[in-house]
């Protein structure tokens, strides 16, 4: 699709497409290392909804206590975090995890050993 | 910290629930009239809220094989089929659901919550992988907490989401179990099993179908989604209830794998437990009979599903995503359903009411279940007395809607 205020046709790098499909989301995961800041944002942008009162959401945030999600968001959450970076999650291992540090961490740790 | 101060979340719940004079989780039934009818508070009641689709619990040849058996054999079996012996019942009953699946094997358990429990957790065990539906009952849940595969959860009635599940695991040693429902017990709605099964195939996987709510109530012989979706022979193991359709209490599994019956000695929910006592496996017995005999009950039934379904859809209510036994209705908020619940109850109709954790994605709900024997009359009457009360509450608008027929349905 063309530019609309230039006629141009787009030039769009790989990080700026968004793409919703899965297989498509390999090959742009492969141009484009994830770092731990998008994995953080990422989580972030699922738990906003259940954040407390104006506690902000930080690292430290221990997901079960200090927010108002209950188990059963949390494990549909990791679901979309799952298929967002193409890794998954063991039901024994999200159980273990704590603060939003820990399940960023799962999840990098997961993709480097992919 | 006291023992109960754990669950101060949830008993400050359910006081909001009690207050208000019914507690939906602990109502009680005085007297059951029939399979439709019961007296609740004095009064009688229509129960749209069992889980006893074709009605049997009242049918007389179930009934008189029951107590038949009673005379015969006694009261219970006072033990384990592994510790203390089977009835010739027991072993009659395996082999008449392996012959109604065509499968070689049968156990029957307890109840059907112990046959998931005990089945799924000890297919897999440590280095396997378990993959389960993200909306899979309470007791598939509980047998992942039980192995020690690990567990992963795909996307509620999603073959992609299993793919790419079962994709990531790539090539690491292990069996894949995959556990599917026939239908859903919160909004009626039934697994895409064709495209699973493809799924499954793909990766090597084993499957797992629990046909609870879907035996007697779909496929051509009444055999459950497996048959309705002519997946049969691709199913490696199909769990299924004898207290819906069958009216009883009981769960069974049944499989063609030559090595099934080490089950029977490793299976700890079967081992464990006292078997079922001789009068339940007799009218459960007649009750598949019946289902055989029988096929105008899975019309019944599902004229009735479309009764109730497309009346309160008509009426502006927002339902499951499909036809089904169970009609699930979404409310609101957990306030609104409990609120609901009870106003149903005073107007004489006992429904169900499912709120969070129960439910998939945090939704409340009111859910009815369909029963064969509901007359046209008791349907009317429940999409009217549900559309009084929804619009009462502001739930569905007040003006009449104009019933809109498709025209190519």
């Amino acid at each position: 699709m063309p530019d609309l205020r230039t006629g141009e046709p787009l030039l769009r790098t790989a990080h700026q497409l968004i793409v919703e499909n899965d297989d498509m989301t390999d090959t742009l995961e492969l141009t484009r290392p994830t770092s731990r800041v998008d994995v953080v944002r990422e989580i972030c942008h699922h738990l906003a909804p259940f954040q407390a009162g104006e506690r902000l959401i930080v690292g430290e945030t221990v997901i079960a206590k200090d927010l108002t999600i209950d188990s059963l968001a949390i494990m549909d959450m990791v679901m979309e975090l799952e298929d967002r970076f193409d890794v998954s999650i063991p039901m024994n291992v999200v159980a273990e995890i704590q603060t939003v540090d820990q399940l960023a961490d799962t999840i990098l740790d997961l993709r480097a050993k992919r | 910290m006291g023992l109960f101060d754990r669950h101060a979340g949830l008993l400050e719940a359910y006081r909001d629930v009690r207050t208000t004079g019914a507690d939906p989780f602990q109502i009680r039934m005085e007297r059951v009239l029939s399979p439709t009818e019961a007296v609740i508070n004095g009064r009688k009641t229509l129960l749209v809220g069992t889980n006893n689709y074709f009605g049997l619990t009242f049918d007389q040849s179930c009934m008189d094989a029951a107590v038949e058996a009673i005379r015969a054999e006694g009261t219970g079996t006072t033990g384990s089929r592994i510790a203390n012996g089977s009835y010739s019942e027991h072993v009659f009953l395996e082999e008449e659901i392996a012959s109604f699946y065509g499968m070689k094997h049968c156990m029957v358990f307890t109840t059907g919550y112990q046959a998931n429990l005990g089945v799924i957790s000890t297919l897999v065990g440590q280095g396997d992988h378990l993959l389960i539906d993200a909306d899979s009952h309470a007791s598939i849940y509980d047998a992942c907490k039980m192995t020690q595969a690990e567990v992963v959860r795909f996307k509620h009635n999603d073959p992609s989401s299993l793919d790419a599940r079962l994709r990531r695991l790539g090539d690491r040693p292990g069996n894949r179990l995959v556990i599917l429902e026939g239908i859903y017990s919160m909004l009626g709605d039934s697994a895409p099993l064709k495209e699973f099964i493809d799924v499954c195939k793909k990766y090597g996987a084993y499957v797992l179908v629990d046909e609870a709510h879907s035996l007697g109530a779909l496929g051509e012989t009444g055999r459950g989604l497996c048959e309705e979706a002519g997946v049969l022979d691709d199913c490696h193991f199909i769990v299924g209830t004898f207290s819906k359709t069958l009216g009883a209490i009981g769960g069974y599994c049944v499989s063609n794998d030559p090595d099934f019956d080490i089950l029977r000695v490793t299976v700890r929910s079967y081992m464990f437990t006292a078997s079922l006592p001789p009068s339940i496996v007799a009218s459960v017995r007649q009750a598949l009979r019946v289902v055989q005999a029988r096929p105008e009950l899975r019309k019944q039934l599902w004229d009735n599903v479309a009764t109730l379904y497309d009346g309160l859809k008509a009426q502006g209510f927002k339902l499951g995503p499909e036809h089904g036994p169970v009609v699930g209705v979404h409310l609101p908020d957990r306030m609104m359903a409990v609120g609901f619940w009870r106003a149903m109850l005073d107007a004489g109709i006992y429904v169900n009411v499912a709120v969070p954790p129960a439910t998939p994605n945090g939704v409340s709900l009111l859910r009815c279940s369909v029963c064969a024997a509901h007359t046209p009359q008791q349907l009317e009457h429940t999409i009217e007395v549900m559309t009084g009360i929804g619009r009462q509450l502001g739930i569905i608008s007040g003006a009449p809607r104009l019933r809109v027929v498709a025209g190519n349905g």
